[in-house]
């Protein structure tokens, strides 16, 4: 099949080994791919910010990157861009009064998939180990993107995907689908709220023990990367008042034992024993420490495509094998 | 015929400009992200709410899961409600007909202003005077009358309004606001509340902060309310046009006593609470209770028609308040906000609620479908309420709880389109100055190019060292998140030299 990749933006300019690992996977399973030269961006940014105007010739651009050449498929490393292609180009472009580009837009994205519908739904990918080789021996836990889960209705495609890979360690994480608070210009916008929604999704990633936590979307990745990170640095949860909607707490097993993650669990407001004990601003609970989270490295995030183009012959290396992490991001 | 309130859909005049937004409750006087500040930082609220709605929650999932057309009465719902909106002033005109045949006297209001001036006319007609001066009324809890600050009104007009649901109880006797449409209470704990009775219910003696203790110490407090007070006010779950029936659903049973006790009943409804017959109750008396209490069934659910003789209130009224309602029906991309049945579904799955509680909200309508409706009804223009739009990371999960299908997230994303419109400041934000230039480069894959090319330039500047802090309004992003090192090249530079690198071993062979 001749596969056109659409990097999408973040991962284009940020982060290419994640386009570099889909171009891997799809090439290893003996597909041609194409990179259309003219794409930018699915336009997601401004439309969410109510620039619709603004959006119509990105949207332009994407139509005629995509509608210049010849192609079976269109393969992107993101549900969320994917999403907006379907959900909101058509949409928009017909609220400008684009017709024209509407119709090109949803024939566009109605051939396009996210990365783990595309291998499961069209090449009919059910093992990862067997069929493409990945083999990635951490554990790791996965944030399903909301995006993934209520726009394209993913379901379990990129988990059980996941957990087929050879060696690896997969680790539920607690309240996964609530979001992770970054929710494109909402994160500057209310910048606030939205870092109070990242120390709860974190508190959740850490109390599994996971090296690394995964995920679809590389905007989400960034995000709580860059929460991961900056806890790490600093200890705290910053930018934010932040009282915590998520305790992490203590149900079993030794406090200070190597790795006691197993007897954490995660719950949202508080219980009773919290309600008998208000203070002036109510309790709040401790924070869980690297220690409490059986980690002696730091945690980093990294994109699913990464897992999956892992190979026993040339294996993605993670932090405590000395690989690099920025910003919380596993390069 | 008076056509106060009727909606404008089909008259010449399509320009929701035109149209008078709504008053009173719904005006969000700061921008949520200044108000949400001082919410963030209360550790109590945040284990109260978070507690609750979490509680609510899984015994939503638990109820919905039981019925296996659970899907097919969110579309039954949906198709129904924007029925009634399409066909809207036909409905009303039915509904004035059957009501007033069955002894009723329905009054329109076209805002709070005029829905507030209506009930007092009507409670001073058919309330005495007390000793103390003043007049009482008793009340069924009621989102329409909270919207129109009935109670504050009457109060100026010396009328005392007692809340009889016990979290409205709560939240009046302690001199604060409804956080919540369904729970109102739900930001305070049972000590809070004991500690409120304590203090306000002189009868009540010492308290623990037991449920069950809290509640008898209320029903003591209002059963003599019941049986002594003239006239009740309400509001409506439902009005059913083809009988001129209107209905309430509750918990507790205190608003069927306020219903069948006094001798006068004055009810206040949004001209969207209609469905065309009784048919219609099928479908949503099923959605409704697992929706937002997550029961199969309410407790109590009651209707009534006009006057029934010897049985019940004898002089009945309604007021038809639009506030707002006719400016949201002409917008058609928002219109669907009026399906709401204010079951709260999605302020209790909503993260940005769990964390900033309802009042951040500055409306009766809090969480996500106050995100909308509250701008809907008054224009984006009005005070503060063109930031509640982006009071959302638009997560979809309010749309998938929807028993009615309202997509959410859909007319957030076309309110902040309307904001920009409506209140484009002439000094550029960074933030919009930023996303014009983006704009320009993304309009173009070889302006991006371009722009990537400076990657290596600022790799070589920058090193591999992450990003900790930036000035500007990129600081509200490093104010709780690192940001990666910038990479060498762009996926873009890599596949062109990797493409140039495999032609030339093409052009060797």
């Amino acid at each position: 099949m001749k596969i056109a990749l659409f990097a999408t933006c973040i991962v284009d300019a940020m982060y290419p080994e994640v386009a570099q690992a889909t171009v891997t996977i799809l090439r290893r399973l003996g597909h041609e791919v194409i990179f259309p030269e003219g794409q930018t961006c699915c336009g997601q940014m401004h439309i969410n910010s109510g620039k619709f105007a603004q959006a119509e010739p990105v949207i332009a651009a994407h139509a005629r990157a995509f509608s210049s050449t010849e192609w079976d498929a269109a393969v992107a490393p993101s549900a969320s861009c994917v999403a907006s292609l379907g959900h909101q180009q058509p949409m928009v472009a017909r609220r400008m009064g684009n017709e024209a580009l509407a119709t090109e837009a949803a024939d566009i994205a109605g051939r396009t998939y996210e990365l783990s519908q595309f291998l499961t739904d069209v090449l009919g990918i059910t093992d990862a180990a067997t069929d493409l080789g990945s083999y990635f021996p951490h554990r790791v836990t996965y944030h399903p993107s909301c995006h993934g889960m209520r726009l394209l209705r993913l379901g379990d495609r990129q988990s059980d995907l996941l957990r087929s890979v050879e060696g690896i360690d997969y680790v539920e994480l607690p309240l996964a689908d609530a979001c992770c608070g970054f929710g494109g210009t909402f994160s500057v916008k209310n910048s606030e709220v939205s870092s109070a929604m990242l120390a709860d999704k974190i508190r959740t990633v850490q109390s599994t023990g996971a090296e690394v936590c995964t995920g679809g979307d590389a905007s989400c990745l960034l995000h709580m990367g860059g929460g991961i990170s900056r806890f790490q640095r600093t200890g705290n949860f910053e930018g934010t008042p932040d009282v915590t909607a998520v305790h992490v707490k203590q149900t079993s097993g030794r406090v200070g034992a190597d790795d006691t993650t197993d007897g954490l669990t995660a719950v949202v407001g508080a219980d009773d024993d919290d309600h008998r004990v208000p203070g002036e601003q109510g309790t709040r609970p401790q924070e869980p420490s690297l220690q409490q989270s059986g980690l002696r490295v730091g945690q980093s995030t990294v994109h699913q495509a990464r897992i999956l183009a892992s190979t026993k012959e040339d294996p993605l290396r993670v932090q405590s094998e000395g690989a690099t992490v920025s910003g919380g991001s596993l390069r | 015929m008076t056509f106060l309130g009727m909606p404008l859909l089909r008259s010449t005049r399509h320009d929701d400009q035109e149209i008078p937004g709504g008053q009173g409750n719904i005006v969000e006087d700061e921008s949520f992200a200044k108000v949400s500040h001082q919410h963030l930082s209360n550790q109590q609220l945040r284990n109260n709410i978070g507690h609750a709605t979490a509680t609510i929650r899984d015994k939503r999932s638990e109820v919905v899961a039981e019925l296996d057309d659970w899907e097919a009465l969110r579309e039954a719902g949906s198709r129904a409600k924007n029925q009634v909106m399409e066909n809207l002033p036909e409905y009303l005109a039915q509904f004035e007909k059957n009501f007033t045949a069955a002894g009723g006297v329905i009054h329109w209001a076209r805002d709070a202003d005029e829905a507030n001036a209506i009930v007092t006319e009507l409670v001073e007609a058919n309330a005495p005077v007390l000793e103390s001066g003043r007049r009482e009324v008793i009340k069924v809890k009621s989102m329409a009358t909270q919207e129109i600050g009935l109670n504050e009104h009457l109060e100026t007009q010396d009328i005392d309004a007692f809340e009889t649901d016990l979290a409205e109880l709560i939240v009046q006797l302690g001199d604060d606001k409804p956080s919540h449409i369904l729970v109102p209470a739900i930001h305070r704990n049972r000590d809070e509340i004991r500690d409120i009775f304590m203090e306000k219910m002189p009868d009540a003696g010492e308290l623990t902060n037991e449920p069950a203790v809290l509640a008898e110490a209320a029903r003591r407090h209002l059963r003599h309310k019941f049986l002594t007070t003239k006239v009740a006010i309400s509001g409506a779950n439902f009005g059913i046009a083809d009988t001129g029936t209107l209905g309430v659903v509750e918990s507790e049973g205190n608003g069927r006593m306020c219903l069948t006790l006094p001798e006068t009943l004055i009810t206040v409804m949004g001209i969207e609470k209609l469905l065309p017959g009784f048919d219609d109750l099928e479908v949503f008396l099923q959605l409704l209770p697992r929706s937002s209490t997550g029961e199969r069934m309410n407790p109590y659910t009651s209707f009534w028609t006009g006057t029934t003789p010897g049985d019940g209130p004898q002089n009945v009224h309604l007021v038809l308040l639009d506030n707002g309602r006719t400016r949201a029906l002409a917008d058609e991309h928002g219109r669907s906000a009026l399906n709401c049945i204010r079951c709260s579904a999605c302020m209790n799955v909503c993260p940005v609620y769990e964390r900033t509680g309802g009042h951040a909200y500055g409306s009766t309508y809090p969480g996500p479908i106050g995100a909308i409706l509250s701008p809907l009804m008054t224009g984006v223009e009005a005070e503060e309420n063109g930031s509640l739009p982006y009071a959302s990371s638009l997560c979809g999960a309010c749309y998938d709880v929807c028993p009615v299908k309202i997509n959410i997230p859909e007319i957030l994303v076309h309110l902040r389109g309307e904001d920009v419109e409506a209140n484009h400041s002439p000094v550029s934000s960074q933030l919009d100055t930023a996303l014009t230039g983006a704009s320009w480069m993304m309009s173009d894959g070889k302006r991006m190019a371009a722009a990537e090319s400076g990657l290596p330039i600022a790799h070589a500047v920058a090193g591999d060292k992450q990003i900790n802090s930036l000035p500007g309004i990129a600081g509200a992003w490093t104010s709780s998140r690192d940001i990666p090192a910038l990479p060498e090249k762009s996926f873009r530079q890599l596949w062109a030299e990797n493409e140039a690198r495999a032609e030339g071993e093409d052009d060797e062979r």
